[in-house]
């Protein structure tokens, strides 16, 4: 495993980049460091679609993960008085991977959109209990205490801000680790041909499970840490079909190239939103809607495939 | 007695204004194969389009039967319009992708209809009430109930027969089948695809429209209007089977009917019932109850 | 190229965070020209025509009033401790963690001075502990949970507005005494903060006030902005109770409405309405005759001719040639707001001599009485942060001379009648029967 871990170019950018980043929020005006922590947390539920969508899978639904873990660091907060980012971030994780498991025995059968639209059933039947029942919060949500730890409250948000970025550096190396071996590598090659894949002796539907977990785990990771950095849930925004539009357009925004570029698609998503609300408060979904279009028609493989090419360039030219 | 009779009617009112909505959903995906998220900005259109002109008609001092002239009028327009122009100038480009991807550039549609709402009518609500105050009411069940969604309920039989008799014995109905079959024989064969694309897109607009516009009246048509009735009309077309028509009917009886005893007997679970209703059909079949005839491809 | 554009972020990351470090500073008392003040309201959504805008269009005249010294004395002196207010205006839809991001850019990234707003007590919930966190003053204007402040004391957050407590009291009272036969009572409110707490308060208070009345055991609760009530409206009115109670308010008040009207709802059943004068607005003459409509204070519909005083005169006129319509309760609410600020702010700076620092201007509006339109207003309750005032209810009719929605058996209930003293929780204060109410 070191070896790999030497050897990959990916994971080493991944972990300079993020060190970087972590460096320079110290300097960054708090808004700025906001925007990046909720960028950076969607991008966690981002690397997780990735994964899905590179075997040819995109779910309508994983606002239930991300919906799981958000709420079930609210419910930890306002329950048991839980504040420790591990034990947050555990409950969190625990709970979405768990009913990641139970579901993907189901989901794993289906796919293209009745795989969407499945996990779309399942994400608004959440979605129908919480906005209906007064001990969840209905249409309120709850708001979320300061986050601490192992006992220690920081003073400033700088430290969540590099709890995030340390999670998602982890998430990135770990996903990027996976996709070089075993199963995990076995995303296009299921994409392209099941049939096949089944012939030389694996699993696809296990596969399929096992990655299903993956990304729910991750979107439930994701939900956390939004609900941490904002200190808020609620079903509108974290819950809503509109939630799971939003990731599958982060991750169709960023593109399928790279284990870093759901971050990217997560961050300028956040800056595009904050700056189309500044400007055009009656018009922001417009200019979201005109950037979804414009990528799906002239970048199809997303950002990164834009920085890819910018990267190829610079390197043919020097 | 009285409650059953209630809730059956609540019910069914409910029912017709889903399968309204749906249809034209499920007809586009049928033939497109699209899965259409601004199917939700049609028929908000739709409403503010027959709002506007009913309220206009009401400010004029016509006589208030206008009002449904305006219904109609109003859905075929934007079906019209709105339908060619995103046929034509984006949907047309895309067939060749990923139907999620497609599913996907229609998400990105629906929210730059949803402000082009905003700048074509405003914030303020607009207050339609005039054909169904018109209609007035009739006890039933030991209650009253309003006229207007009778004439809801009838509209929508209509536009069932109307689907079926159109797709079963008709010309185009017949070509619209064959393509559906399979588009490239069909292509082959001289069959103009792109035409018929274009005017079940425009079917299917008009569909969603004439859902808004014919509820316009029952409502404050106000923004934010199409968002809740996606997710349901989702609901309804997959309980069904994507596609089918029949199934669009039945998918919208089963929630529309479903929810009216919820709301009667466990008003907790109104929203939930829907949306475990679809994910139990899906699970037990996953093609919905009844799948159209599917053409093997390999 | 790579290197200037590194350079440039530097740069850029450098000046923003020195802006923000003089934003800090800028905190002692340091005389500005202008200040920001971000103003939060529906702008998109189903709430943005009868609640958002009125709101916005209310806050955006008396700003400019203030801003040019254009008030009736006295308060026409010019700005806002001399310095002229400068508001962003932001829209409030969307949820309350999207709300919460963007009360955070508001502070961090547009460093405004204060924020005023919030019309959806889900907001004002929400955004509450991130005021806390942040040490921002915001002024809440509307929303109505009394959560707020029960829940918790709060530092910088106040609220010029009364709370659900009082419109679910004065409304009991009210249908106490005009109605002392309507023994069954149910209700149709929205299933949140606002809506689940004034039905609690007001059955408690039908409770206390008429041991004899009897609540349905089948309240209905549709999630807010759901627009379709035809079921609904057939469970209550399959319903025996004689009594409808609604909090609904939003795009939901009018469509209710003018489905139940045209069932015969309002023939049948008596309905409650705390907050749905927007809707006798919009409606105009086809709104039904009969209801009790509340107004959450003393303006709008129940007072729109009378409670002549300078300032409520010159609103209305002001308000009227702006808009071109009459000014509704959240145009007032988010007056008041404005208003109130002001006053805190001229106070707080005559105190300090000079510029007043944020905690200045907190102690000068901490429990402060001020006249506001059409009557007064005293901070009162949550350690002087939540406001008090008389409500008050009438009947709906149409007023043929003067072509206009209008209201009889117009009565209002003093604050100290309706609300509970200063340190007792609203429940407790009804459980034990209202003592030392004030009526």
């Amino acid at each position: 495993m070191l070896q790999i871990l030497r050897s990959d170019k990916t994971i080493r950018w991944t972990l300079v980049g993020f060190f970087v980043l972590a460096i320079a929020g110290n300097f960054m005006p708090a808004w700025v460091q906001n925007n990046l922590m909720f960028g950076l947390a969607r991008g966690l539920a981002v690397l997780g679609l990735m994964v899905l969508w590179r075997t040819g899978l995109i779910s309508f639904g994983h606002a239930l993960y991300f919906g799981i873990g958000a709420y079930a660091v609210a419910l930890v907060d306002k329950h048991l008085g839980v504040s420790d980012i591990f034990l947050r971030l555990a409950f969190a994780m625990g709970a979405a991977a768990m009913v990641g498991f139970a579901l993907g025995f189901i989901l794993r059968k289906y796919r293209s959109i009745f795989f969407a639209m499945l996990s779309l059933a399942f994400s608004m039947v959440l979605y129908g209990i919480l906005v209906k029942v007064e001990a969840l919060g209905s249409t309120d949500g709850f708001s979320v205490s300061a986050t601490s730890i192992l006992g220690w409250t920081p003073e400033s948000k700088y430290t969540l801000f590099c709890a995030i970025i340390v999670a998602c550096a982890a998430a990135a190396c770990m996903v990027q680790y996976y996709l070089k071996t075993g199963l995990g590598a076995l995303t296009t090659a299921i994409r392209d041909n099941e049939l096949r894949v089944e012939y030389l002796g694996y699993s696809v539907s296990k596969a399929i499970h096992f990655k299903y977990i993956i990304s729910a785990g991750l979107a439930g990771a994701s939900g956390a840490m939004m609900a941490m950095a904002l200190g808020q849930v609620d079903p509108d925004s974290m819950v809503n079909w509109t939630v799971s539009g939003e990731l599958v357009f982060i991750t169709v925004m960023a593109g399928p190239g790279s284990v870093i570029a759901p971050f990217i698609g997560g961050v300028v998503f956040e800056f595009l939103r904050t700056y189309a609300f500044e400007l055009a408060p009656h018009a922001w979904q417009l200019i979201v809607g005109g950037t979804l279009l414009a990528i799906i028609f002239f970048l199809p493989m997303g950002l990164w495939s834009l920085l890819e090419r910018i990267w190829v360039r610079k390197g043919s030219s020097s | 007695m009285q409650l059953l009779i209630t809730i059956l009617l609540d019910g069914l009112t409910y029912a017709s204004y889903l399968f309204i909505v749906s249809v034209g959903l499920t007809i586009v995906f049928g033939v497109l194969k699209i899965l259409n998220v601004a199917h939700g900005a049609f028929y908000a259109w739709g409403a503010y389009a027959a709002a506007y002109a009913i309220t206009y008609a009401a400010d004029m001092e016509y006589s208030d039967w206008i009002g449904f002239v305006c219904i109609f009028l109003a859905a075929a327009l934007v079906g019209l319009v709105l339908g060619m122009i995103i046929e034509r100038v984006i949907l047309r480009h895309m067939y060749a992708q990923d139907e999620v991807l497609i599913a996907l550039a229609t998400f990105g549609i629906f929210l730059i209809l949803e402000d082009v709402i905003l700048l074509v009518f405003g914030v303020n609500p607009y207050f339609a009430y005039q054909p169904m105050a018109l209609l007035g009411r009739v006890p039933m069940g030991g209650i009253s109930r309003d006229v207007y969604s009778f004439t809801l309920m009838a509209l929508a039989c209509v536009v069932a027969f109307s689907c079926w008799w159109g797709l079963t014995k008709t010309k185009w109905g017949k070509l619209i089948s064959v393509v559906i079959y399979d588009r490239e024989i069909s292509q082959a064969m001289g069959i103009n695809v792109s035409m018929v694309y274009l005017i079940v897109f425009v079917i299917g607009a008009g569909l969603g429209a004439l859902g808004g516009a014919y509820v316009a009246p029952t409502l404050s048509v106000a923004p934010g209007f199409g968002i809740d009735v996606i997710v349901l009309s989702f609901a309804v077309v997959v309980i069904g089977g994507m596609g089918s028509i029949p199934g669009a009917l039945i998918g919208a009886l089963m929630v529309g009917i479903l929810r009216a005893v919820a709301v009667h007997k466990m008003p907790e679970l109104e929203l939930f019932v829907v949306f475990a209703v679809m994910a139990t059909v899906l699970i037990i079949r996953p093609e919905g109850l009844f799948a159209p005839a599917k053409a093997r491809t390999i | 190229m790579r290197k200037q554009f590194a350079y440039k972020a530097l740069r850029s990351a450098a000046i923003a965070s020195a802006v923000a470090a003089a934003a800090m500073t800028g905190a002692t008392a340091q005389a500005k020209d202008t200040i920001k003040v971000g103003v939060v309201s529906f702008l998109t959504g189903p709430a943005a025509g009868p609640f958002g805008v009125p709101g916005k269009n209310g806050a955006e005249l008396i700003i400019d009033a203030i801003n040019n010294g254009e008030l009736p004395a006295p308060y026409n002196t010019k700005g806002f401790a001399g310095a002229t207010m400068d508001p962003v205006y932001t829209d409030e839809a969307g949820g309350n963690s999207k709300q919460v991001a963007e009360y955070r850019n508001l502070v961090e990234k547009q460093n405004v001075d204060a924020l005023i707003g919030y019309i959806s007590s889900g907001s004002c919930m929400a955004m509450a502990p991130v005021a806390e966190e942040l040490q921002k003053l915001t002024i809440m204007s509307v929303c109505g949970t009394p959560r707020l402040f029960e829940e918790k004391l709060r530092s910088v957050v106040f609220r010029t507005q009364g709370n659900a407590v009082g419109d679910s009291i004065a409304a009991a009272r009210y249908m106490t005494e005009k109605f002392p036969d309507l023994k069954t009572y149910t209700g149709i409110n929205q299933n949140y903060a606002w809506g689940q707490d004034s039905w609690k308060f007001y059955s408690l208070a039908m409770e206390k006030l008429d041991p004899a009345s009897k609540a349905s055991s089948n309240p209905q609760f549709p999630k807010i902005f759901s627009g379709q009530y035809s079921a609904e409206i057939s469970t209550l009115s399959l319903d025996k109770a004689e009594v409808v109670h609604s909090s609904f308010w939003d795009g939901d008040i009018e469509a209710f409405v003018l489905q139940a009207l045209v069932r015969g709802f309002f023939e049948d059943k008596k309905f409650v309405s705390v907050v749905g004068a927007s809707a006798v607005d919009s409606l105009g003459k086809k709104f039904p005759k009969g209801v009790v409509m509340g107004t959450r204070g003393p303006y709008g519909l129940l007072t729109r001719f009378d409670r002549s005083r300078p300032l409520n005169n010159w609103f209305v006129d002001a308000y009227k040639t702006r808009y071109g319509v009459y000014p509704t309760g959240p145009s007032y609410q988010y007056a008041k707001a404005v208003l109130y600020y002001k006053l805190g702010m001229d106070k707080a700076a005559a105190m300090a001599g000079g510029f007043p620092t944020q905690d200045q201007v907190i102690a000068a509006l901490k429990g402060m009485e001020f006249e506001s339109f059409g009557g007064s207003v005293k901070m009162a309750l949550g350690g002087g942060h939540q406001a008090i005032h008389e409500v008050g209810y009438g009947i709906t009719t149409w007023d043929k001379e003067k072509k206009a929605p209008s209201a009889t058996d117009v009565k209002f209930y003093s604050a100290e009648c309706i609300n509970p003293p200063e340190g007792t929780l609203a429940a407790d204060w009804l459980a034990q029967g209202m003592p030392g109410a004030k009526c």
